[in-house]
């Protein structure tokens, strides 16, 4: 792992990561954030959705460093006695873990789709990428929150897990349609040039063309486009939250907490919103520096 | 000259600028979170609608700023016989189109109103028939003796029949299904202010009546009603000037305005009782890990979850204090209230415990539970205070919150294990909460707002019984025993009574009534 890691770093990537500061600085931010979600059990100081320990009597406290704050609530509470501070960890974790899935399954449908429609071509592509141009023809955020409220329709009263499956659905059913572009994109390039021939010759199935050949040769794009999608998956869920479809308010994400900040915004009690949203301008952000580095890098023009 | 000139012009400017504020000094413009649906007194039996359209329609029998009975289009009444009701007509009295107003109204209005289309049949459900006894006169026979007669008709609004007639309305039409007729933008009623433009969600503009048959006591000239949804919204109308009056106050607002200088807030008691109610009716609930059996047959599990809650915090965090726990399922200000019985069992998290040890989940259960979330003052948020409190018995609650339109026809269908209402008897009578919330479900609408299907035989016969005593002190005394046995059977969880949050502007002054009506009558500007 350690000699890995050591040979990663004098690759060209390592070396291109090494020499930009933006993207360790990304790095470092989108790294804390991570491991404060994914360790939030242990790095929180309160578990803000075991309900059975929120106190009413410690809702809407102020950060610590403003007058009636309590140190024990770094960045004060929300109308329930949450912890905002914990709460985020939480959020964050729930906000990360819906974009990462939604991310994965839209690669999977978008990659798989593309492959097909670029390598075999003729009426599935046309097929294919009529119905990408349709998708493409609604904002992102409508078809999530159609699919969204169809989910909701047929499961009424579903569990709470349901609830994050049908919101994992709807982003990753408009998102994998950029996949899918891109890879037919670059399959129609790969697929004329000799080594696809080649194989082809020697009698290699179709099948096996497309995934030990020209996946590997399409990979880079869709990489770059991944990572940029987990921010926008990331904000698509927030928003659906923020919209009331999303996260169920008893397991709050990040949207669902700036929502519920959102009536107090006047009020004078600002830190139940505002930040939530910093958070999420944090990761958001984090992310697409990353992203924007790793399509420089990846760019042999630019190198 | 010149100068002298552009002095005189200025000097005209002002004039005609202090004239213009003084004309708009007598405009009131109220912004409200929502629209009367219709302008149809007879089409949606709702608190927002009636108020509206009672400030241009009048009822026989009126309300005066106690929600005291007070005599509108009559002038009195009486009992003839046990069955049969009297009422003299007003006299003199002109509908804002000049036509007179005479029993024919009176007969055309009830007819009408427990008509086809009429959403207001649950308070002519009682009467045989309207007589006409000469010009002035009427006669109202119910079917058993019904003591509360004048109550009941005090939302029934009379309308002109020469007028509904003409403009082919003589029949309400029900908004809600898309279908609307000339009473829906129009009105023609004998009320203090008369209806002049009519854009639905947009404006509504009513201009006072000067030929009002009596006293108009405010001074406002005409009333601008907007409606203006968005929470922020209003508030920033309200303390930038663009409206004068607001409904509701957003509670963690109401110290900013409070504070302003420009406003202030008007809390009082909403007659309104908010309650949970649980499915004490089927033998496994729907949403529950429980299986085989219902958990809240047994009065154990109901008061455990009852003690469960912590109301006290409930009123002083979530409902930032503008709120009345209660224990009764009606609120003070209600024939029947009795203040002596408003004692709630005492909140304690270990004899929750114990009786649902008892009862047999010591480990506790999971329940789903449904909540709206916009229709009454923090409604999802007491749903999330009450399913901490219950996480601390060890009792885990599903929590689904979400928008009146999809909660309401949800939990009507008996679609709820658990579930969150508000409700204000519109006849001011403890007699409306027991017959639709807490008799046996019937096939004759009795209870049928009745959710959870709790059901006590002896509330039943009080109910009836009720309905027809003449005595009041008797009447009084049935009412208490009825609600005792509910509240010893944990029938619901009484929550409390919301308070109504009014923004008003400094420089108006009106009087806040406990239905949460707003009669434009008693508005006044300095």
């Amino acid at each position: 792992m350690y000699k890995r890691l050591v040979k990663w770093f004098d690759s060209d990537l390592g070396h291109s990561f090494k020499s930009s500061p933006v993207a360790m600085g990304a790095a470092l931010l989108a790294f804390v954030c991570v491991f404060c979600a994914v360790f939030a059990p242990w790095v929180a100081p309160h578990n803000p959705f075991d309900l059975a320990t929120l106190e009413l009597g410690n809702a809407r406290l102020p950060p610590a460093w403003q007058a009636g704050g309590n140190p024990s609530f770094f960045l004060g509470t929300d109308d329930q006695g949450r912890d905002i501070l914990s709460a985020l960890m939480y959020g964050t974790r729930i906000s990360l873990a819906v974009g990462l899935a939604s991310v994965i399954l839209s690669v999977l449908v978008g990659v798989a789709l593309g492959l097909l429609a670029g390598f075999v071509g003729g009426w599935l592509d046309a097929f294919l990428m009529r119905l990408c141009d349709v998708m493409l023809s609604f904002p992102a955020i409508l078809v999530a929150l159609l699919i969204a409220g169809v989910g909701r329709a047929l499961f009424p009263n579903a569990h709470d897990s349901l609830a994050f499956g049908v919101l994992i659905l709807s982003i990753s059913l408009t998102g994998w349609v950029q996949y899918a572009r891109t890879v037919r994109g670059s399959t129609m390039v790969e697929r004329s040039k000799e080594y696809v021939q080649a194989a082809r010759v020697t009698g290699v199935s179709s099948a096996r063309i497309m995934r030990r050949h020209v996946l590997p040769n399409v990979l880079g794009p869709v990489l770059v486009l991944a990572t940029i999608q987990v921010a926008t998956a990331i904000i698509s869920e927030a928003t659906l939250s923020f919209l009331g479809v999303g996260a169920p308010p008893t397991s709050p994400s990040l949207g669902t907490l700036i929502r519920v900040g959102n009536d107090y915004l006047f009020s004078g009690e600002w830190w139940i919103t505002i930040f939530p949203g910093v958070m999420l301008v944090v990761i958001a952000l984090s992310v697409n520096l990353l992203g924007d580095w790793l399509r420089d890098a990846l760019n042999p023009r630019l190198r | 000259m010149k100068l002298i000139n552009s002095c005189a012009l200025s000097i005209i400017a002002t004039a005609s600028v202090a004239m213009l504020s003084v004309a708009s000094a007598q405009t009131v413009r109220i912004g409200n979170q929502g629209d009367a649906l219709s302008m149809d007194p007879h089409s949606l039996n709702e608190s927002l609608q009636l108020s509206v359209t009672g400030n241009v329609y009048e009822p026989l029998v009126g309300r005066d700023s106690k929600l005291q009975l007070t005599p509108a289009l009559a002038t009195g009444w009486k009992q003839t016989s046990p069955t049969v009701w009297r009422f003299e007509l007003r006299k003199g009295v002109k509908f804002h189109d000049g036509t007179a107003f005479t029993a024919d109204d009176v007969l055309f209005s009830f007819a009408r109103a427990a008509g086809d289309g009429s959403d207001m049949k649950s308070y002519t459900n009682d009467i045989k028939e309207v007589r006409k006894q000469g010009d002035h006169v009427v006669e109202i026979e119910t079917k058993s003796p019904f003591p509360i007669l004048p109550d009941v008709i005090s939302l029934v609004y009379i309308m002109s029949k020469q007028w509904a007639e003409a403009n082919q309305a003589t029949r309400p039409v029900d908004r809600r299904k898309g279908v609307e007729n000339v009473a829906s933008f129009k009105a023609n009623g004998t009320g203090p202010y008369r209806l002049r433009e009519r854009q639905p969600n947009v404006k509504t503009t009513f201009q006072r009546n000067g030929n009002y048959w009596g006293k108009i006591e405010g001074n406002v000239a005409e009333i601008e009603y907007t409606p203006i949804g968005n929470d922020a919204t209003r508030v920033a109308a309200l303390m930038s000037g663009q409206v004068d009056v607001i409904e509701p106050v957003p509670l963690q607002d109401v110290a900013r305005i409070n504070g302003s200088g420009k406003a202030k807030v008007m809390q009082g008691p909403e007659l309104r009782t908010i309650f949970l109610g649980m499915d004490q009716k089927r033998d496994e609930l729907v949403y529950s890990n429980v299986k085989g059996k219902n958990p809240f047959k047994d009065k154990r599990v109901r008061q455990a979850f009852y003690q469960a809650i912590d109301i006290n915090s409930i009123q002083r965090v979530v409902m930032r204090g503008a709120s009345t726990p209660t224990a009764l399922m009606v609120a003070p200000g209600i024939t029947g209230f009795d203040a002596a019985m408003n004692t709630r069992l005492p909140y304690d998290v270990e004899a929750a415990k114990k009786l649902l040890a008892d009862a047999g989940y010591a480990n506790g259960f999971e329940v789903g539970m449904n909540c709206p979330n916009d229709r009454y003052v923090n409604d999802s948020r007491i749903c999330e205070a009450v399913a901490a409190n219950l996480a601390r018995v060890g009792v885990k609650v599903n929590l689904q919150a979400e928008t009146k339109g999809t909660y309401f026809p949800k939990i009507l269908r008996r679609d709820t294990s658990f579930y969150l209402l508000g409700w204000t008897p519109g006849t001011y009578d403890s007699h409306n909460a027991l017959n639709a919330l807490m008799r046996c479900v019937d096939d004759k609408g009795g209870g049928q707002f009745n959710l959870g299907s709790y059901c006590n035989p002896k509330v039943d016969e009080l109910t009836n019984k009720i309905q027809s005593e003449t005595d009041k002190a008797k009447r009084d005394g049935m009412i208490k025993e009825a609600f005792k046995i509910h509240a010893d059977d944990v029938g619901h969880l009484p929550l409390h009574q919301q308070a109504l949050a009014w923004g008003v502007a400094s420089n108006v002054s009106l009087v806040q009534l406990a239905d949460n009506f707003m009669p434009f009558r008693y508005m006044s500007v300095k």
